[in-house]
C-alpha cells in the first residue's frame, strides 16, 4: 500500500514538473492584460481577436502543413529505410545508424545556417526548402522508432507465411506491418512533434513572408508576445490531447484492447 | 511496395513543386525585412489596398540574424530596416543602392536633425531614411533606488545594489556603459580603454541579476529586478504598466540609435519600394504607426499632432540637450570586433 | 535475393541522405579548415584551446553530465512504475511525454523564468509556507534544472521501451528458480535495459551539450556555454569559419562519447531508440 502511494505521488511530481510551464502558460491566455507578468482579471477576449488575426491565423495553417506534410514525408521514407536498414548486413547497418545520427549531433542553428548555405545554391528559399530541412531531421525520429519493433518483430512467422506460399507482400502486410505499426505512429508523432516546435532551422531555410508559429514567437520576443499566442498554442496544445485522449479511449482503440 | 514508391514520387514532386514555388517572380511585389513587432499590421493592409503591391513581409530578431540571411543571398529583399552601425557596415560593403529622395516627396515630413545624426553612418545622406530613434540609459523602480543616483552609469556599480541590477546581453550596449562610465567614445578601439572597460565590467558581474535583451522590461515590470539598461522605447512601454518605474539617460552621455530603411542594390522592386517609404512617411499612416510602435518617431507633423504631455514625455522623445550628450555606434573593423567579441566573451566566462 | 530487394528500400534515404545530411555537413568542414579568405588554415579548429573556448566546453561537459545523471535517476524508477502499471497502450505513454512539446519551446521556458523568478509563483509559494525563497534563476543551477526538464523525455521513453520489452516468461522462469526481486532485478532487469539506458544517455547528454538557448534564457546570460560560444560566432561575430570550427571539434566530441557509450553498452544495441 505504502508502496503504490508512494509510486503515485513520484508519478504525480514528476507530471507536475513536465505540465506546470504549460499551466502557466494556459493561464496567461485568459489574462486581461497585455503584460505577462501581471493579472488583469479573466477574459475570454484573446480568443476571440485569435481569428480576427490574418497573420497570425496564416502562420498556424503553414505550420500544420509544414509539420504535417514534412512528418508524413519522413514516415514514408524513414519507414522505408528503417525496412531497409533491417535487411543489412551488421557492418552496413552501423554505418547507416551512425550517418542517421548526425542530425541530431549538431547545434540546431549549425544545422540551419549549413542547409541555407547549401539551397541557396541551387534553388531561392521558399516553404519547400522548409519543408526539405524538415523532412531531413525529421527521418532520424522515425527509424529510431521503426527499427527496434523490425528487430522484435519474429522473422520466422514472415519465412513461414512465405513457405506456405504467401506473396512477399501479402505476408508484408499481414505479419510485419501490424507489429511494426506502433513505431511508425509513434515515430510519426515524434516527427511531427519536433518539426512543429523547431525555430533555427525554419529560420534560415524559409523564404520572405513565411512564417510558422515558431518563427513568429521568437520576432515577437524583443516588444513582448501578443497574448492571442498564448491562446492559440493553448488551442493547439488542447486538440493535440483531444486527439490522444481519442486515440487511447476512443471507439477506434477498443479492438486494439481486447487483444 | 511499388505503391509506396509512386506515392513516394508523388511527393517529391509536390515537394519540387513547392521549391518552384519561390522561383516565381510577380513584378508587382515588395519584400520587406524588418524587425519584429516594427510596424503597424493594418498599415501594410492598407498599403495592398491602396496600390495593388502584394507585400511579402519578413521580420528578423538581431541586426546579425538579419545580416546573417541577407548576406547569404538567401532572399532578395528590396527594402531592409535596421540600425545604424549595421547600416554603416552594409554600406561600406557595397551593399545599399542610393535612395532616390525626389520619389519621396513626403520625406520632408522627417525633422532634417535626424538626417544630421545620420550622417555619423551615412555622411551624405544617399542611403538612408530615418524611421524611428532614441536612446539607452537605465530604467528603474523608484521605490527601490535612490533616484537621486539614478543620473549617472555609477548606479550600476553599487553594491548596495548586488543581485538587482539587469544588464544588457549585447556586446556594444555593454561596453558603452563601462566606456561612458569611463569617459571615453563607445566606438574606441584603443586596447587600453578596452581593457579597462572590460575589467570594470568584469568586476561588476557578482552584482548583476542577469544579462538580458529582450525580457529586460518584463522583469522590470515584475519588479524582480532594481534597475535595468534598456533602450528608451522599451522604457517607454514598460512605464505604461507599472507606474513605480522611471527611466533616466546618465549625465555621463549614452548612445542614440536611429533606425532607418534602406534599399539594397539587389533589390528587384525599387519603385515600390520607393512607394512604401513614401506612404509611411504620410501623416496618417506614420500616426497610426506610431501607435503601435511607440518608439520616438522623426516625422515632424506626427509629432505636432500628439497631446502636448505626450510631446514632453522624455522617455519616449529624448529632448536636444540628452540626444547632444550621445554619441551614435559605428561599424568597427574586422581586428576591432575580433577584440570586443574576445573580451565580452571572456566577461560571461569570468566567475 | 530476396534481401537485396529489400534493401533497396533504403535506397530514397540513402540519396536524401547524401543530399541533404553529408552535403551540408561537408560545407561546415569547408569553413571550419579555411579563413574568411578561402585559404586552408587550422586556426578555427585549434582556437578550441583558447581559455574561454575549453572553459566554456568543460562547463557544457559538467552541465550535460549532471543533466544526464539527474535525468537517468529520475527515470529508471519512473520507467519501473510506469512498466509495473501495464498500461494497455505503449502508444499512450509515449504520447504524454511528448505532448508537453506542442506547446512551444520558447514560451515552455519564458513560463519557467516566470515561475522561478524572485517574485514568482513557487517562491511565493514558499515563502507563504514559511521557507527560504528558491534564488537558483540565472545560475548554473538554473541551466540545469532546465535541461532535466527538456531532455527528460528522451531518457524516459528509450528506457521504458526496453523495459516493456522484457517478456514476463523470463522473471517468472527466474522466480520458479528461486531468485530473489533484487536478484531479478540485478541480473535480468538492469542487463536488458542497458541498451535503453545506453540511448536514453546519448539522446540526453549530445543535446544538453549543445544547446545555448536555456543557458542564455534562464542562465541569465552568465553562463557561457560552448553552444553559446558557436552561436556568438555565427550570429553575432559574422565569423562563420570560426563557428564551423568549433562546431566540428564539438562534433568529433559527441562522436567520440557516442562511440564510448556504445561499446559499452548492448552489444545488439539498434540505434538511439
Amino acid at each position: 500500500m505504502i508502496k503504490k502511494t508512494t509510486e503515485r505521488m513520484y508519478l504525480f511530481i514528476i507530471f507536475l514538473f513536465l505540465y506546470l510551464p504549460i499551466v502557466v502558460l494556459m493561464i496567461l491566455s485568459f489574462n486581461n492584460s497585455k503584460s505577462k507578468v501581471q493579472w488583469g482579471g479573466f477574459t475570454l477576449g484573446w480568443y476571440r481577436k485569435l481569428f480576427d488575426n490574418a497573420a497570425l491565423m496564416e502562420a498556424f495553417g503553414t505550420t500544420i502543413v509544414i509539420s504535417l506534410a514534412s512528418a508524413l514525408i519522413a514516415t514514408m521514407l524513414g519507414t522505408m529505410a528503417a525496412l531497409g536498414i533491417d535487411a543489412m548486413k551488421k557492418r552496413s547497418q552501423t554505418v547507416m545508424l551512425g550517418a542517421t545520427n548526425i542530425p541530431l549531433l549538431n547545434a540546431d542553428i549549425v544545422t540551419g545556417i549549413s542547409m541555407m548555405l547549401l539551397f541557396v545554391r541551387f534553388t531561392r528559399l521558399g516553404m519547400g526548402t522548409v519543408l526539405i530541412a524538415h523532412i531531413t531531421f525529421n527521418i532520424p525520429y522515425v527509424i529510431l522508432n521503426v527499427l527496434p519493433k523490425l528487430k522484435q518483430s519474429s522473422h520466422t512467422a514472415y519465412e513461414a507465411a512465405l513457405d506456405l506460399g504467401a506473396t512477399p507482400l501479402y505476408a508484408f502486410r499481414k505479419i510485419v506491418w501490424p507489429q511494426i505499426l506502433p513505431g511508425i505512429l509513434s515515430g510519426f508523432l515524434m516527427a511531427m512533434t519536433m518539426s512543429l516546435d523547431d525555430f533555427s532551422v525554419t529560420y534560415f531555410t524559409k523564404g520572405a513572408g513565411i512564417n510558422t508559429l515558431s518563427t513568429m514567437i521568437y520576432t515577437e520576443m524583443r516588444k513582448g508576445i501578443r497574448p492571442e499566442m498564448y491562446a492559440l498554442s493553448t488551442l493547439l496544445f488542447l486538440i493535440a490531447l483531444a486527439l490522444l485522449l481519442f486515440m487511447n479511449f476512443g471507439p477506434a482503440s477498443q479492438k486494439e484492447q481486447q487483444h | 511496395m511499388k505503391k509506396k514508391i509512386q506515392i513516394l514520387v508523388v511527393a517529391l514532386m509536390i515537394i519540387v513543386t513547392f521549391a518552384g514555388c519561390g522561383k516565381k517572380d510577380s513584378p508587382n511585389t515588395l519584400t520587406v525585412l524588418n524587425y519584429g513587432k516594427y510596424l503597424e499590421p493594418k498599415v501594410l493592409e492598407q498599403f495592398e489596398e491602396e496600390t495593388g503591391i502584394k507585400v511579402e513581409y519578413e521580420e528578423y530578431i538581431t541586426p546579425e540574424n538579419m545580416y546573417t540571411k541577407f548576406k547569404a543571398g538567401a532572399i532578395d529583399y528590396d527594402l531592409i530596416c535596421t540600425s545604424d552601425y549595421m547600416i554603416e557596415k552594409l554600406i561600406q560593403e557595397q551593399e545599399v543602392a542610393e535612395m532616390d529622395f525626389d520619389k519621396i516627396p513626403l520625406s520632408e515630413n522627417l525633422d532634417p536633425a535626424y538626417f544630421d545624426f545620420s550622417k555619423s553612418f551615412d555622411p551624405e545622406n544617399k542611403y538612408t531614411l530615418p524611421y524611428f530613434f532614441g536612446t539607452v540609459g537605465i530604467l528603474y523602480n523608484r521605490e527601490l533606488v535612490d533616484e537621486s543616483k539614478a543620473n549617472s552609469w555609477d548606479i550600476l556599480w553599487d553594491e548596495e545594489y548586488a543581485g538587482k541590477i539587469i544588464m544588457a546581453d549585447s556586446v556594444r550596449d555593454s561596453f558603452m556603459v563601462a566606456q561612458k562610465r569611463l569617459g571615453y567614445s563607445l566606438n574606441t578601439t584603443d586596447e587600453t580603454e578596452l581593457r579597462e572597460a572590460q575589467q570594470l565590467l568584469i568586476q561588476q558581474k557578482p552584482l548583476v541579476y542577469s544579462y538580458l535583451v529582450d525580457e529586460a522590461q518584463d522583469e522590470m515590470i515584475a519588479e524582480n529586478a532594481a534597475m535595468a539598461v534598456v533602450y528608451s522605447g522599451e522604457a517607454g512601454l514598460a512605464l505604461e504598466y507599472n507606474d513605480k518605474l522611471a527611466f533616466s539617460v546618465p549625465e555621463e552621455g549614452s548612445n542614440m540609435w536611429i533606425d532607418c530603411w534602406l534599399i539594397p542594390k539587389r533589390a528587384r522592386h525599387t519603385e515600390n519600394a520607393e512607394k512604401f517609404l513614401n506612404f509611411l512617411c504620410r501623416k496618417d499612416i506614420a500616426m497610426q504607426n506610431f501607435d503601435y510602435v511607440y518608439y520616438a518617431t522623426p516625422n515632424v507633423k506626427v509629432k505636432e499632432a500628439l497631446d502636448p504631455e505626450l510631446q514632453e514625455n522624455s522617455t519616449i522623445f529624448p529632448p536636444p540637450e540628452i540626444l547632444e550628450n550621445c554619441e551614435v555606434l559605428k561599424s568597427l573593423d574586422d581586428e576591432a570586433t575580433m577584440k570586443y567579441n574576445l573580451y565580452w566573451k571572456e566577461i560571461k566566462s569570468a566567475d | 535475393m530476396r534481401n537485396l530487394k529489400r534493401q533497396l528500400l533504403a535506397g530514397p534515404y540513402i540519396l536524401w541522405m547524401a543530399g541533404f545530411i553529408l552535403l551540408p555537413v561537408i560545407m561546415i568542414l569547408y569553413y571550419a579548415f579555411t579563413t574568411t579568405g578561402g585559404s586552408f588554415t587550422l586556426l578555427n579548429v585549434s582556437s578550441i584551446a583558447f581559455s574561454v573556448h575549453i572553459k566554456a566546453l568543460l562547463l557544457s561537459l559538467k552541465l550535460a553530465l549532471m543533466c544526464t545523471l539527474i535525468c537517468l535517476i529520475l527515470s529508471y524508477p519512473l520507467a519501473m512504475i510506469l512498466n509495473n502499471m501495464k498500461s494497455k497502450s505503449q502508444g499512450f505513454i509515449v504520447f504524454i511525454f511528448i505532448l508537453p512539446m506542442w506547446m512551444n519551446f520558447m514560451l515552455r521556458i519564458l513560463a519557467w523564468r516566470m515561475l522561478l523568478s524572485n517574485n514568482g509563483v513557487i517562491n511565493s509559494f514558499l515563502r507563504t509556507l514559511g521557507f527560504p525563497g528558491l534564488e537558483i534563476l540565472n545560475t548554473p543551477a538554473a541551466v540545469v534544472f532546465c535541461m532535466v526538464y527538456d531532455f527528460l523525455p528522451f531518457m524516459i521513453l528509450p528506457i521504458y521501451n526496453s523495459m516493456a520489452r522484457i517478456q514476463n516468461d523470463i522473471i517468472e522462469a527466474a522466480k520458479d528458480l528461486g531468485a530473489g526481486n533484487i536478484t531479478i532485478f540485478l541480473k535480468i532487469i538492469v542487463p536488458l535495459t542497458m541498451s535503453g539506458v545506453v540511448s536514453g544517455i546519448i539522446m540526453v547528454f549530445v543535446p544538453a551539450l549543445t544547446s545555448f538557448a536555456i543557458s542564455d534564457l534562464l542562465g541569465g546570460g552568465k553562463v557561457l556555454l560552448i553552444g553559446n560560444v558557436i552561436e556568438q560566432a555565427f550570429m553575432q561575430e559574422y565569423n562563420w569559419n570560426l563557428g564551423s570550427g568549433l562546431s566540428f571539434v564539438l562534433m568529433i566530441f559527441v562522436i567520440a562519447s557516442m562511440a564510448l557509450m556504445n561499446s559499452w553498452g548492448d552489444e545488439n544495441n539498434t540505434g538511439v531508440w
